[in-house]
Formats: structure tokens, C-alpha cells, sequence
């Protein structure tokens, strides 16, 4: 589904991400972890297109298409959804009318009839269900004055609605506690399936304790440095980052 | 020493003052004309205002005296015509100037008598000259403001509202002024006083649309007096075309326990500027100042507001907002007198504006001046692009870049839209906002 080849991107003059390869196929959860500082946020942004990184070599293919290619709309038309670390507040549009808005945008990318206002609200009632987000908050400008784990369960809430190919979890748990990481949890857990996959950035293993990744990552200094099966995250719950930090220096 | 391009103008409105004078017979010797004599005066000795004066540092009126105008055209518009405004069916009281001219056939008066008077300014010098007499002219000061001397000079006709004590005028009053610039450049001078006594309440609107492409001048004053615990909605709307050409100053003088509550939206027009002053002379009053500007193209919009708080107790509360595309510019200067006698003064002042071009520009200037010592008075302006964190999570959820840009500058908009409180009037200008964006 997703190939990446040498991935270069820079902030300015500082090269952040130095030579990403990673593969991920449908059906699949991969794991980022990595010390803080080690790009896992730029990979993300990068994947979602956020102008503000330069892409300086390497390329994404996302089903066959070149992803660089595309602006960030295009690639959410094409299938992919990132979750924010930081949802950002936009005082004056309700969540339920800015999602209507992007569905309605995703399908007609797509060549389908927008949804009427039955069928969205029937959708709409259906998912809310799935992360128990409540609908005074959907009628509320998005995000605004919304606390950490309300942001957090209303970024999955539109994951859930928009139904991405590729869900990117951009430290989906931080500033959570343990009862809303399970909530967000459980919403990213129905919606697996053959067809969708989905990357997990996180820094601590807590997360993966509720959402169980096929394969994790390490990154640091801005490349993957070690691979791995989940077990590889309960050691560097355990040991931390220091020894792969140690590995990599005498290599 | 007055040696701008402008004396032509001023000679003419001169020669012209003159002229009429010596056709008026007795009624010269009228107190309203002796007070319209007075302003003629005072315009000779101000002249227009040149960029070297404070007041009009940003806003040069170069251009506008440098057009040749046709006063008060007549122009009997029918309502054909009017469709090409496409406006909604405004419920309530209408009435419609064109050329500064009442158009009766137009016009519908649907509130009881027993609730307001309503009458034309031509009409109110016949029949009530005593009320006149005790309001005109004595709250719009046109001893520094070369405009409303010329204003008080000319005006022969507008709307001369009186609510009497205890009573709430239910429908809405919208005052309709177009300048039908069909076929020559033309100009009007509108003038209107609002008598809102005690305890009384109303909500007016005055609407500025132009037909046609020549140019058109508007000079307008509006007087309100709002008496004690009286009540007043006042919304000015601005439609006009690229070539028209706005002057106009809104004057509230409030008594004890009053409330003013206003916004001034501006979505289109070449050169406008407002200015709205508020003295509040009571204490315990409230004034609510929303203000929206949208100028594209070459627009011009200025809007300066003065609140004079001269009581103690009292309220004001200010938020602007601008939208600035293309080659335009906008100006906000916001003035806010706290007198010695004004303490436990409240008043809060807040300019924002997205500037979504580099060669718009937007200049902004809050100006306090606070002479009493126990008095809450904040002031903020901030002018920059558009929320980039913002654009991005939009299009992040598939919204494409233009579409995600119109969704946030509406979001901006309807902060200040959502504070007007007649519906049909609200609903018309979120259409308006909507289009302005889609085009």
C-alpha cells in the first residue's frame, strides 16, 4: 500500500529526515518509536503534506501513485488521514459542518453524489457511538476550548467518518489518560481491516498495549535503525532508548 | 493659502449655497437655515481635509473633488429597477432615497403612529420645524469636520424618526439609499435624526447600494439621540459599486441607563469612510461597536470610531474586523475618551483583520485617552494571513485549498454577521459574505 524509498526532508537548512525505507501493506499496523528529536512528527507531516518541510530526495508511492505529487487534500481524497498530535482550533466552523464539507470533497475527488443531510447524520450518529464522543461537542466550533482528550477523541471520530485507506496516529496519546487512550484506542481497533492500514507514532508503549502493531519501528537521528515484532517495543519500554542510541553510535 | 485641486468643488457648492439662498425669500431668515448658513461658514473656512490633517492621514479625498457631480439628480426608479439590487423582501418599515430623493411609491410604513413618527426631513420642516429646532444639527459637530458642515449645509432630505416615551417599535425600519449612476455621476447628501426617548426601543438599518457604473458621491449624517434607559439597534450596510464614493458620520448621544448597540458592514464600494461617535452622556449606558470590512480591488474602507465616555458606570465594548484581498485598504482608528468624571469607566476595544495580499494594506490606530484613575479600558489590534495550522488541517481532511481558505475568512466574518440581530437582514449578508468569497 504504502512504499517508502529513501526519504530526505528538511526544515529550513536542517535535514531532519535522512533516508526513510519502509513498507507497509493493507491490513497492517506499524509502530514509530524514537526518542524525542528523531523525526517521528516530520514523517508524519511529511506523509500528509505539510508545506512547511522541503522533500530533498527519495520517494512515496501510496497504491502506485507518486504521493509527493499531491496536496494535502488530494492525498486525504486518496485515502490518507492523519490524526494530530496538536488539533489545531478553528473558532466559527462546527465539526459537523466542516466534516461534511471534507466528506462531501473526498467523494466528489472520488465521482460520488454528496451525502444528503439524512444519510450524513445517520453516519454521523453511528460513529459517534464508536468513540463515545458526544454531539453538543460535533455542534461546538471545532476544537475550540476543547480539552486534550476531547481533541484527541474528536480527531478519531472524523477518522472513523472518513474511513482513510492509511491512518497515520501522530502521538495520538499524549495528554491522554488511560481511560480516554482506551476510548481511542477501541475507535482505531474497529476500524482494522484486510483493506486499511495504519501507522502508530508514538513515544512510549503504553498505546501499543491497547493497539497491538504488527511491526515496530525505531527511529532516531532521522532514519529507521532498528526493526522489529511488538516485542521490540515492551524493550524499549523496559530499557529505553539509550542501548539503541549506543548501537547506533558504535556502528 | 488654500491651494488644492479642490476649490473648484468648494467654489461650486459655494455659488450653489448662494444661489438657492436668494431664491428661498422669507424662509432664509428660518433658524434652520441661519444654522444651515453657519455650516456653509465653517465648510469655507475648513475646506476639504488634505493628508496633512490627523484625521484623514491615510484617507485621501484627492480623487473624489477632483469628479464632477450632479446633485440630487432626479431619478424615478421603479420596481423593475430595484431587481437588479436583487435584495431581499425586508420585512417592516422601508423606505427608499434614490438620489437622496424619498421615492414614496417605494416605500412602506407598517408600525402603528402610535408606536413611532416617521416623516421625511423635506416633510419635518413643514410640519414639526419645532422639533427640528430643538435636535438638528446640535449633536453632529461640524466645527472640525468639513463634511457634516457640508452635510448640514445641504441636506434636503432624509428620515426624521421620534419613538415615543415607553414604547417598543416591533417591526424593523431599514432605510434604503441608492445612488442610481446609470447614466451620470451623481451625488447626494443624505440626512437623518433618530429621537428614541425614554425607555423606548427600536432597531434601524440604513442600507447604501449604487445602480451603474458612473461614479456617485454620498454624503450622509445620521443623528440619534438615545434618552433614558431607551433602547437602539443600528446597522449600517454597505453595497456600493467600485466607482462610489462614501462620506459618513453616525453621531449617538446617550442618556443614563441607555443602550447602543451597532454594526457597520462594509462588503463593497470604491472609497468609504465611517465615522461613528458615540458621546455617552449618562451614566450606566452600554455601546456595543461590531464593524466588518471586505474591500478587493482598489477598495478603500476607513472606519473611525470615537467614544466619549463623559459619565461614570458605563460600558463600551468594540470589535472590528477586516478582510483585505488584492490592491486594497482599509484603515481603523478607534478613539476612546475616559473623562475625569467617567470612573468605574469599562471600555474594551479589539481590531482584527486577515490580510490575504501583499500589496493590500491595513492600518490601524487605537487611541486612548484615559483622564480618570478607576477605569477598566483595553485595546488590541492584530492584522496577518490567514491561520496556515488552520488552512493545513482543513485540506489535511480533503477540503481543497480555496475552498478551506473561504470556509476560515467566513468563520472570520460571522463573528461579526452574527451579531446583527434582524434575521432576514442577517441571512442577506451571510449570502452576500458567501458570494464575495465564491467569486
Amino acid at each position: 500500500m504504502l512504499t517508502i524509498s529513501n526519504l530526505q526532508a528538511s526544515i529550513g537548512s536542517k535535514e531532519i529526515l535522512k533516508g526513510i525505507n519502509l513498507e507497509v501493506k493493507a491490513g497492517e499496523i506499524h509502530a514509530i518509536m524514537g526518542p524525542n528529536g528523531s523525526g517521528k512528527s516530520t514523517l508524519a507531516s511529511v506523509l500528509a503534506g505539510r508545506e512547511d518541510y522541503d522533500v530533498t530526495d527519495g520517494s512515496v508511492l501510496f497504491e502506485g501513485k507518486d504521493l509527493l505529487d499531491l496536496a494535502p487534500e488530494e492525498r486525504a481524497a486518496e485515502g490518507i488521514f492523519l490524526a494530530f498530535q496538536y488539533p489545531v482550533e478553528i473558532p466559527g466552523v462546527s465539526t459537523t459542518n466542516f466534516l461534511k464539507t471534507a466528506m462531501n470533497e473526498i467523494r466528489k475527488y472520488r465521482g460520488l453524489e454528496p451525502l444528503d443531510a439524512v444519510q450524513f447524520l445517520k453516519l454521523m450518529k453511528e460513529k459517534m457511538k464508536l468513540v463515545n464522543i458526544d454531539q453538543s461537542l460535533l455542534s461546538r466550533s471545532l476544537n475550540e476550548g476543547f480539552s486534550g482528550g476531547e481533541k484527541k477523541r474528536n480527531e478519531v471520530f472524523q477518522m472513523a467518518m472518513l474511513e482513510p485507506k492509511l491512518a497515520i496516529l501522530d502521538e495520538t496519546d499524549s495528554g491522554l489518560d488511560i481511560d480516554a487512550l482506551r476510548i481511542v484506542a477501541e475507535g482505531v481497533n474497529q476500524l482494522r481491516s484486510p483493506e486499511r492500514a495504519t501507522i502508530v507514532v508514538t513515544h512510549y508503549q503504553r498505546l501499543l498495549d491497547y493497539i497491538v502493531p504488527d511491526y515496530v519501528h525505531v527511529l532516531y537521528k532521522g532514519r529507521i535503525v532498528k526493526s522489529g515484532p511488538k516485542e521490540l517495543a515492551f524493550e524499549l519500554e523496559e530499557k529505553g532508548y539509550d542501548w539503541i542510541k549506543a548501537e547506533v553510535e558504535t556502528v | 493659502m488654500n491651494n488644492q485641486p479642490n476649490n473648484d468643488l468648494k467654489s461650486k457648492l459655494l455659488a450653489d449655497f448662494r444661489t438657492s439662498e436668494e431664491r428661498m425669500n422669507g424662509a432664509s431668515k428660518s433658524a434652520l437655515h441661519q444654522i444651515r448658513r453657519e455650516a456653509l461658514n465653517q465648510f469655507d473656512r475648513l475646506g476639504f481635509p488634505t493628508v496633512k490633517h490627523e484625521e484623514w492621514k491615510y484617507t485621501n479625498v484627492n480623487s473624489l473633488i477632483k469628479e464632477v457631480f450632479e446633485f440630487n439628480a432626479s431619478s424615478e426608479l421603479t420596481v423593475e429597477d430595484l431587481a437588479q439590487l436583487e435584495s431581499s423582501r425586508l420585512d417592516g418599515n422601508v423606505l427608499y432615497f434614490v438620489n437622496g430623493q424619498y421615492q414614496p411609491h417605494l416605500s412602506k410604513i407598517v408600525s402603528p403612529a402610535s408606536q413611532l413618527t416617521i416623516t421625511t426631513l423635506a416633510e419635518a420642516v413643514k410640519t414639526t420645524p419645532d422639533l427640528l429646532h430643538q435636535y438638528f444639527a446640535k449633536y453632529a459637530d461640524f466645527q472640525d469636520n468639513a463634511f457634516t458642515a457640508l452635510n448640514t449645509a445641504f441636506a434636503q432630505d432624509g428620515v426624521v424618526i421620534n419613538v415615543p416615551a415607553n414604547t417598543t417599535v416591533e417591526a424593523s425600519t431599514i432605510l434604503r439609499f441608492v445612488s442610481d449612476a446609470r447614466h451620470l455621476n451623481v451625488a447626494s447628501q443624505p440626512r437623518n435624526l433618530f429621537i428614541v426617548n425614554t425607555n423606548a426601543e427600536i432597531k434601524i438599518a440604513e442600507s447604501f447600494r449604487t445602480l451603474g457604473d458612473q461614479a456617485s458621491f454620498t454624503n450622509v449624517v445620521t443623528e440619534i439621540v438615545v434618552a433614558e434607559d431607551a433602547r437602539v439597534e443600528y446597522y449600517k450596510i454597505q453595497n456600493e459599486s467600485d466607482m462610489a464614493y462614501h462620506i459618513g458620520t453616525t453621531q449617538v448621544h446617550q442618556k443614563d441607563r441607555s443602550h447602543f448597540y451597532s454594526a457597520t458592514v462594509t462588503l463593497d464600494g470604491g472609497f468609504i469612510r465611517n465615522n461613528l461617535n458615540i458621546a455617552l452622556d449618562g451614566s450606566e449606558c452600554e455601546a456595543h461597536m461590531y464593524g466588518l470590512y471586505f474591500p478587493n480591488g482598489r477598495q478603500h474602507i476607513d472606519n473611525h470610531t470615537l467614544v466619549d465616555h463623559r459619565k461614570p458606570n458605563s460600558h463600551s465594548n468594540e470589535l472590528y474586523k477586516g478582510i483585505l484581498e488584492d490592491r486594497s485598504t482599509g484603515v481603523f482608528n478607534g478613539k476612546i475618551f475616559v473623562r475625569e468624571d467617567a470612573q468605574k469607566t469599562n471600555a474594551y476595544q479589539s481590531c482584527k483583520n486577515v490580510v490575504l495580499s501583499n500589496d493590500a494594506t491595513m492600518n490601524t490606530k487605537p487611541q486612548l485617552e484615559i483622564f480618570a484613575d478607576d477605569v477598566k479600558c483595553s485595546h488590541g489590534t492584530t492584522t496577518g494571513k490567514l491561520n496556515e495550522e488552520a488552512l493545513f488541517y482543513l485540506r489535511s481532511r480533503g477540503i481543497p485549498k480555496v475552498e478551506a481558505q473561504s470556509l476560515l475568512m467566513y468563520a472570520f466574518a460571522e463573528d461579526v454577521i452574527k451579531k446583527i440581530k434582524i434575521d432576514t437582514l442577517r441571512e442577506q449578508l451571510e449570502r452576500r459574505i458567501q458570494a464575495k468569497l465564491a467569486r
